[in-house]
């Protein structure tokens, strides 16, 4: 039977999902550790090597093959803009949505000390926006003159103001640096044209940073390493809203729970869902991706407890750890960071921290409603996406796939009425990626859709099925 | 740009009479001007930020429910702050309580920094000449 094998060089992982595309049937699945330091094909060879102990697929078999990657830190972006809430905003938030990790985001002119900083911060890439088509033009063509006479040497890729981009690439250009100019994350104040930037950014992760990180390695056997892993995880929710040829999920929302991050994607407008509430700041993407870098159930376990408060633990735990024997375990998980939960106690330790995770992530994710108080009576104003109508949550990570209590871990991403101005969803319902596939239905979604929609669907399984699972 | 400018409008504060900015952005639009208009309930933080990201040549305040003496004050002061001092700055609409003397309440809000104050029922034919005029010199004037 002929595999169709998707490749994710994960940070921690390299996993290979084998799909067999004519009959749309998930074959098999195998991951072990990635090795960045002895080159990437040696964890992959191990992983290929499970893959066929477990379920018979053979190097032979393997028609064709997609890769994304995460290794050797990811895709490490800076996005540069001019008002911190308008575009040094849009291009935060395309970099995002372009699966990168955003180091950081700066605003109107860059000093001798952001020059530094960003010199220290050494991003795989850059995201230079500034300005409204015909709009502010001076902050974009003088930060693209501060980066020239820098010589940073990573790419960069200009989505500004159309008016100043020719001055722009003549000015990086002429400095030997890489630029790529395409339309302006912001083009108008109320437009956000992500897509644009997000395409520029994957071609150029594509053909260039896998080489610099030393992951080409695996390109004789996995082809072009196509994208970051985020991204994969992003155009799999988008895939699964819209369905292969329409009749999809609709609006959903993607919860990733990792072991330094925890990433939030949605899909859908966000408009209001109830009359009188009046949208206010920048658009939203449709296809909007939020990572929380202090929310992860390994690296940062300590830091869950401490955003969350240690009552919420010892209480999630029904007071079977005291907080010091509870503090002293999330120190060891932050430095065991492979660990895999061995008994009851364990187990339920992660749940309450990825539920905490999950908690957070969407309370900063989902859109907030405010009271602005007017001689007519009081306005409620929307900033960010309403996701009240939302009417699906996947969880998707480790700990959902290998986790004992799943449904409780994603309840935790619905609406909680001790936080009535978090607009999150109010009863969706709520899906397990058990077999940790949605990366690579991500990856397929280019070649095999309608096959990739259908695994995946198949695959998701109903938290409340796997609930008391040991 | 061939356009005759580009100008930030909105209804300042908590006010919610979105009528008159309609018909005005309109007329604007139609008489050559790159309007960016922000609706209603608007903040003068808002006005800013936009005029910074768009390279506005004026903003147009407006206000209508009477609490202009509290909600403009300010304005001209965040622009210098923000590196666009010298932006044209006009409010219109009906911007204190009531009928009143026009003379006193348009001396009130120059001293806040708004180059011009309309009193309630200004035509955008009268805007748009206005405006036209005031850029004008304005080219003339850096020439
Ligand atoms: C329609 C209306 C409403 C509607 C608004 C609907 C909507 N979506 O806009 C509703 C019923 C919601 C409403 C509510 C209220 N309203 Co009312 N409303 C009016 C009314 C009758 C007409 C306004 C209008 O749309 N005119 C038509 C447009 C085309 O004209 P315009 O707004 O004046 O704009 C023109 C010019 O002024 C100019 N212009 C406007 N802005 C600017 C800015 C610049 C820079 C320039 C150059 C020009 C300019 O250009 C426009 C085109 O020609 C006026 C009375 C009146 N006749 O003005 C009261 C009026 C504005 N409302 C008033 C009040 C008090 C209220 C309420 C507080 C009532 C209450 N207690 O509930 C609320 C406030 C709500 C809020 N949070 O803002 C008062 C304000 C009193 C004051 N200033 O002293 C008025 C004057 C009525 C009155 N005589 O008492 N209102």
């Amino acid at each position: 039977m002929p595999i169709t094998l998707a490749v994710d060089f994960g940070s921690t992982y390299t996993k290979v999902v084998a799909i067999d595309c004519d009959d749309e049937l998930l074959v098999g699945v195998a991951q072990s550790p990635t090795t960045v330091g002895e080159g990437v094909m040696i964890g992959l060879e191990r992983a290929l090597a499970r893959l066929e102990a477990a379920s018979g697929v053979k190097r032979g078999d393997i028609t064709r093959s997609v890769a994304s990657s995460s290794a050797a830190g990811g895709l490490r972006m800076v996005a540069i803009g001019l008002v911190p809430d308008l575009t040094a905003e849009a291009a935060r938030r395309a970099a995002l949505g372009a699966g990168a990790k955003v180091l950081r985001a700066f605003a109107y002119e860059l000093s001798r000390r952001d020059l530094d900083q960003l010199a220290r911060l050494a991003p795989d890439m850059i995201l230079l926006s500034g300005g409204t088509d015909g709009g502010e033009r001076k902050t974009l063509i003088r930060n693209a003159s501060a980066l020239a006479a820098a010589r940073l040497q990573a790419p960069i890729v200009v989505a500004g103001n159309r008016a100043a981009e020719d001055e722009v690439e003549a000015i990086l250009s002429q400095a030997g640096l890489d630029c790529t100019i395409v339309e302006n994350v912001l083009p108008e104040l109320d437009r956000l044209n992500v897509e644009p930037a997000r395409a520029a950014i994957r071609s150029i992760f594509m053909n260039r940073i896998t080489h610099a990180k030393g992951l080409d390695q695996a390109e004789a056997f996995v082809g072009r390493i196509v994208m970051p892993t985020p991204m994969a995880v992003l155009e799999a929710a988008r895939l699964l809203a819209a369905g292969d040829s329409g009749a999809g999920m609709g609006d959903l929302v993607v919860v990733d729970v990792g072991g330094a991050t925890t990433d939030v994607h949605s899909i859908g407008s966000g408009a209001p869902s109830t009359p009188g509430l009046v949208p206010r700041g920048l658009p939203e993407p449709f296809a909007k991706r939020t990572v929380e870098g202090d929310l992860g159930i390994r690296v940062n376990a300590p830091t869950i407890v401490e955003t969350a408060g240690i009552a919420r633990v010892v209480s999630g735990l029904g007071e079977r750890m005291n907080a010091d024997q509870i503090l002293a375990r999330v120190r060891q998980l932050a430095v065991e960071v492979d660990r895999v939960p061995r008994e009851e106690t364990e187990h339920d330790l992660d749940a309450v921290l990825a539920g905490l995770a999950v908690d957070t992530a969407l309370e900063r994710h989902a859109g907030q409603v405010t009271t602005s108080y007017t001689p007519m009576g009081p306005v409620q104003l929307l900033h960010g996406k309403d996701l009240s109508t939302v009417a699906t949550v996947i969880g998707t990570g480790g700990v959902f796939a290998y986790g004992r209590h799943p449904r409780r871990m994603l309840q935790a991403a619905c609406y909680r009425p001790e936080s009535p101005a978090s607009l999150r969803p109010r009863d969706p319902a709520l899906l397990i990626d058990r077999r940790y596939i949605l990366f690579a239905v991500g990856l397929l979604a280019q070649i095999a859709p309608r096959a990739a929609a259908n695994v995946m669907r198949r695959h998701l399984t109903k938290a409340e099925d796997v609930c008391d699972v040991v | 740009m061939s356009s005759k400018g580009t100008l930030v409008l909105g209804v300042i504060g908590a006010d919610i009479h979105n009528i008159g900015i309609t018909i005005l952005a309109s007329a604007l639009r139609a008489s050559g001007f790159n309007v960016v208009s922000l609706g209603i309930l608007v903040s003068q933080e808002e006005f800013v930020k936009a005029a910074i990201e768009t390279a506005a040549d004026a903003i147009l305040v407006s206000s209508l429910c009477g609490h202009g003496e509290l909600d403009c004050p300010g304005l001209r002061e965040k622009c210098t702050e923000a590196g666009i001092g010298n932006i044209l700055l006009y409010v219109g609409g009906n911007v204190v309580v009531g009928k009143q003397d026009w003379e006193p309440v348009a001396g009130k809000f120059a001293a806040m920094g708004y180059d011009r104050a309309y009193p309630p029922g200004a035509t955008p034919q009268r805007v748009i000449e206005d405006l036209t005029a005031d850029l004008s010199a304005r080219v003339e004037a850096r020439a």
